[in-house]
């Protein structure tokens, strides 16, 4: 086989990979279906993770329980609090437990070891659950977490709980979320002959607090009359978890991880779901109305109402002033999931700024038809896109700013385009009235920076050859 | 949390090391003109991507053979030819460095002949490619910088004629430490090979050609000379034997080795200038010297402050023992010295930079945080010394940190830490002096009052 070159970059782009040609699509063309939710190509540089992050990420915010990474120590050490979800109790989650393997346990089997680590957190630690990731090393070796989980439970008296987490199952994060959502259905389900009241409680799942969004959020829900049940799994207690079946409703927030578990509450407890946003003011607006639309209670709607027109005109003049100073720049997005990207870009809109290119890790393929719908013509939309990809739309797209997560930050700042951190590692909150202004501030700093025009100023003197 | 008596020993609570790969990883990255593929599902790519970009605060490009079920059943060694295929595409690389993982590793994957066999069948000129095994259950990134950085060199190495360079072996150092070394070098008048040099390739001036594979790196016929050399001078003091690439270049091809601790503090520094000047028979020039004298005058105004402090120093053997001994020299006798890994070594020599002292601090390795920092609160320890990790350290035990070695991930500039040379140990020293002082300014106050007044006079009453 011949291997054809790329041109080197600088300026000149290089041409996507003949395999990725069908996950990249522009807006307006011919080709509007994207090839996605497949697995990365091998050697592409994908930004995507494994499963293990994909279960890690939804479960870690639990935060009374104690997380166990039965492995090496390496994954448990790339993701000790990695996921910034604040708590308003317990700070366990906070704490990365590795089995630590070594070359003997992959020899001999892990399970001994496994089972010993779990009794050492629970007589030193007393938490109510601990949860056991199975890494890729242990899903070759064999180790039966299932039982070791079993047995450690009844000899504790807690919920151990096992997720079917080895990364090499896949590339993808969503079969990650499956296997936490199996967690988690296990965590919750109710003893033999125990019973969950049914409560006029709502249960806001995929929220993980990252910036205080779920206690924001109860605010607003308070205010209009509604009490939350607990958020899934944002400042969450395995005590409160266990109550998720006497919700009334399950809202839905973060459709990539929670949309699965929406259906098997609906399956198993007959709770009915909606699928909510409280990023931008628009989408919390719609978010208010459709929650009071679905309770149908005296004076909720006018609640709701009241809450919206008095927090729009709250923050309408800060709001403007980003928009005036906005207006017509262009925006990239390279995100994990859909629903991050589609909340992207409806505050982008708000604030008069155009989105030329979007991409996603995770999407699937109704998520892609959404998000066409909504950019201009002549977008570029990548599933799964690669640091050539990005750097490639960047300059062709003349991108002035990017909104996404760390490894996009980086390349973004060397190519001189500014930066929205929308990620696990943010410290703001981003949700709500007060969250859209905080968005459009920071996409007014980094946008309109002095430091881009102080960069591009090139000195005017002679450099001389060599160091 | 209230400290447990008991320090765990199974479970491994808030790691003090990341994993093998890694460190592979970051020695190929060092290379110039080199991409990296990690053999092993896409996760720990990523993982890896992540940490150094949060560290470096660069593009850092890792690929991976994204292996899922099927080929972890079948094996990986279409995924692997692909990935290959891929990254010469768009990377256009002149050397490809694959490191395993424990995924890998386990299956049994022969990265050696499924190499040999793509290049044949593909018949590439002018790209290396070369195994590097990396399984993390066997080792911490330290382990698996050295191994890379040795794999690296017994592949590029031939007989050459011999010649006026010195190597220059690293350990894990930031891009500002590396250029440190070369700077020192240039005054020295010496020509050096440093392996790895990441002191562009992880660190890229703004302003230059934005391309995908960074400038800068040993160049691969630079390696290939080594073996010519006047001498090596390899910072890889705990290095065990088996992974020290200084010491194969002195059993294969006679080039006398320099095994010295990183040269940071005056007495370390001073080291590595003796054997500088022994290799080459030149004198040290005045602007060294210069450098010197401020790092002794520093080291004078300080002493007082220093004595105060009783740090805990933790992180790769090579950074720990070197910080431990500018501690030592300046009278800061460290209270706790602790690695995420093993070696033979480094308990010795930690135990022997303090053997005439009547202080011995706490050794502990393959520590975990909860480890480090139960100690740290037994020992009174007030102020650390590592990555970021030791995070914890200042939440719950209300130790301030001074952030050097890898990674740091929460604050900015990890790839701008200079902790080398007299220049860079005395801008640690302050640092050091600084955060304590900060410390002392702000309870100080408060600490006196609750000793000598609120006791209503009676010192020690309580006592």
């Amino acid at each position: 086989m011949e291997i054809t070159g790329s041109i080197p970059s600088g300026g000149v782009c290089t041409p996507c990979l003949d395999e990725r040609q069908n996950s990249v699509v522009t807006t307006g063309k011919t080709k509007t279906r994207i090839h996605c939710a497949d697995d990365s190509l091998a050697g592409a540089v994908s930004q995507r993770a494994c499963v293990y992050s994909g279960a890690r990420v939804v479960l870690n915010p639990i935060t009374d329980a104690a997380h166990l990474v039965h492995g090496p120590v390496g994954c448990a050490s790339y993701t000790w609090d990695i996921r910034g979800s604040l708590s308003s109790g317990s700070g366990m989650y906070r704490n990365s437990f590795s089995t630590d393997l070594h070359e003997r346990d992959i020899i001999f089997g892990g399970e001994k070891r496994l089972a010993a680590c779990i009794d050492e957190i629970v007589r030193r630690y007393h938490p109510p659950a601990v949860f056991v990731y199975a890494t890729c090393v242990v899903g070759i070796i064999g180790d039966d977490i299932i039982r070791v989980c079993r047995e450690a439970s009844e000899r504790h008296g807690i919920d151990v709980i096992p997720v079917e987490s080895s990364g090499f199952i896949s590339g993808n994060k969503i079969i990650g979320y499956r296997a936490a959502a199996h967690a988690l259905i296990r965590l919750i389900t109710p003893k033999e002959g125990e019973v969950i009241p049914k409560t006029r409680r709502v249960n806001l799942l995929g929220e993980y607090n990252l910036g205080g969004e779920k206690w924001l959020i109860e605010r607003y829900l308070r205010e209009i009359g509604v009490e939350m049940n607990v958020a899934c799994t944002g400042d969450s207690t395995v005590a409160a978890l266990k109550q998720i079946p006497g919700g009334y409703l399950n809202l839905v927030q973060c459709t990539g991880s929670m949309h699965y578990v929406a259906k098997l509450l609906e399956e198993q407890y007959g709770t009915p779901s909606v699928d909510v946003n409280f990023f931008g003011a628009y989408n919390t607006a719609e978010s208010l109305r459709a929650i009071a639309r679905l309770y149908d209670e005296p004076g909720m709607t006018e609640r709701a109402e009241r809450l919206i027109e008095r927090e729009t005109t709250r923050i309408e003049p800060e709001i403007r002033y980003y928009r005036q100073k906005l207006e017509g720049k262009r925006a990239a997005i390279y995100v994990g999931g859909a629903f991050k990207a589609l909340a992207i870009i409806r505050q982008l809109r708000e604030l008069g700024v155009d989105i030329v290119f979007c991409g996603t890790q995770t999407g699937k393929q109704e998520d892609y038809e959404q998000i066409h719908g909504m950019l201009k013509p002549g977008s570029v939309i990548v599933d799964d896109a690669n640091p050539a990809e990005i750097e490639r739309f960047l300059v062709e797209k003349r991108v002035d700013i990017m909104a996404g997560g760390v490894k996009e930050r980086v390349l973004a700042h060397k190519l001189g385009v500014g930066f929205v951190d929308h990620n696990h590692d943010r410290k703001e909150c981003l949700a709500g009235y007060d969250g859209a202004v905080t968005f459009a501030r920071e996409v007014f700093f980094t946008c309109c920076s002095p430091v881009w025009d102080s960069l591009r100023r090139q000195p005017d003197w002679e450099v001389a050859d060599g160091t | 949390m209230v400290p447990d008596p008991h320090p765990l020993h199974e479970v491994n609570e808030n790691q003090c090391q990341v994993c093998m790969p890694l460190g592979g990883v970051m020695a190929l990255k060092g290379i110039a003109d080199s991409m990296v593929l990690v053999h092993g599902s896409q996760g720990c790519s990523t993982y890896m991507r992540l940490s150094m970009v949060e560290h470096f605060n660069e593009p850092v490009d890792i690929a991976s053979s994204s292996l899922n079920e099927k080929q972890t059943i079948y094996g990986g060694e279409e995924n692997f030819r692909k990935g290959l295929d891929n990254i010469i595409r768009v990377y256009r690389p002149k050397v490809i460095g694959v490191v395993t993982t424990c995924l890998t590793e386990t299956m049994g994957e022969d990265t050696g002949r499924m190499i040999g066999t793509y290049l044949a069948d593909r018949s590439l000129h002018g790209i290396d490619i070369i195994p590097i095994s990396t399984p993390s259950y066997s080792g911490t990134q330290s382990e698996g910088f050295w191994t890379a950085v040795r794999d690296l060199i017994v592949y590029y190495t031939t007989t050459v004629s011999p010649h006026e360079g010195v190597n220059i072996i690293v350990a894990q150092i930031s891009p500002a430490d590396t250029r440190e070394i070369k700077r020192i070098a240039r005054l020295m008048g010496v020509m050096i090979t440093l392996v790895p040099d990441i002191s562009m390739t992880l660190d890229r001036p703004y302003g230059i050609l934005y391309e995908k594979i960074p400038p800068g790196g040993t160049r691969r016929e630079d390696i290939a000379g080594m073996g010519g050399a006047k001498a090596t001078i390899q910072f890889g003091y705990c290095c065990p034997d088996p992974l020290s690439p200084g010491k194969y270049l002195e059993e294969e091809y006679g080039v006398p080795l320099y095994n010295i601790p990183l040269p940071t503090g005056l007495m370390n520094m001073d080291r590595f200038i003796r054997a500088l000047v022994s290799i080459t028979k030149k004198p040290v020039p005045q602007s060294i010297m210069l450098e010197r004298g401020w790092l002794c005058d520093a080291m004078a105004d300080a002493h007082k402050c220093l004595a105060e402090i009783r740090p805990a120093v933790y992180g790769d053997p090579e950074l720990v023992y070197a910080v431990s001994s500018l501690c030592v020299e300046n009278g800061a006798i460290p209270a706790l010295v602790a690695t995420g890994t093993t070696s033979s070594r480094f308990s010795r020599e930690i135990l022997s930079l303090t053997q005439d002292g009547e202080r011995q601090p706490e050794i502990l390795e393959q520590a975990d945080f909860s480890g480090i920092g139960a100690t740290a609160a037994q020992k009174g320890v007030n102020l650390a010394i590592g990555h970021s990790g030791g995070k914890v350290l200042t939440e719950r035990h209300g130790i301030p940190l001074v952030r050097a070695g890898y990674p740091v991930h929460d604050r900015l500039g990890g790839q701008r830490i200079l902790t080398l040379g007299y220049t860079g140990t005395l801008s640690l020293l302050d640092t050091i002096s600084n955060t304590y002082l900060e410390e002392k300014y702000r309870t100080y106050r408060q600490l006196r009052r609750t000793e000598f007044y609120d006791r209503g006079g009676v010192i020690h009453a309580e006592t």
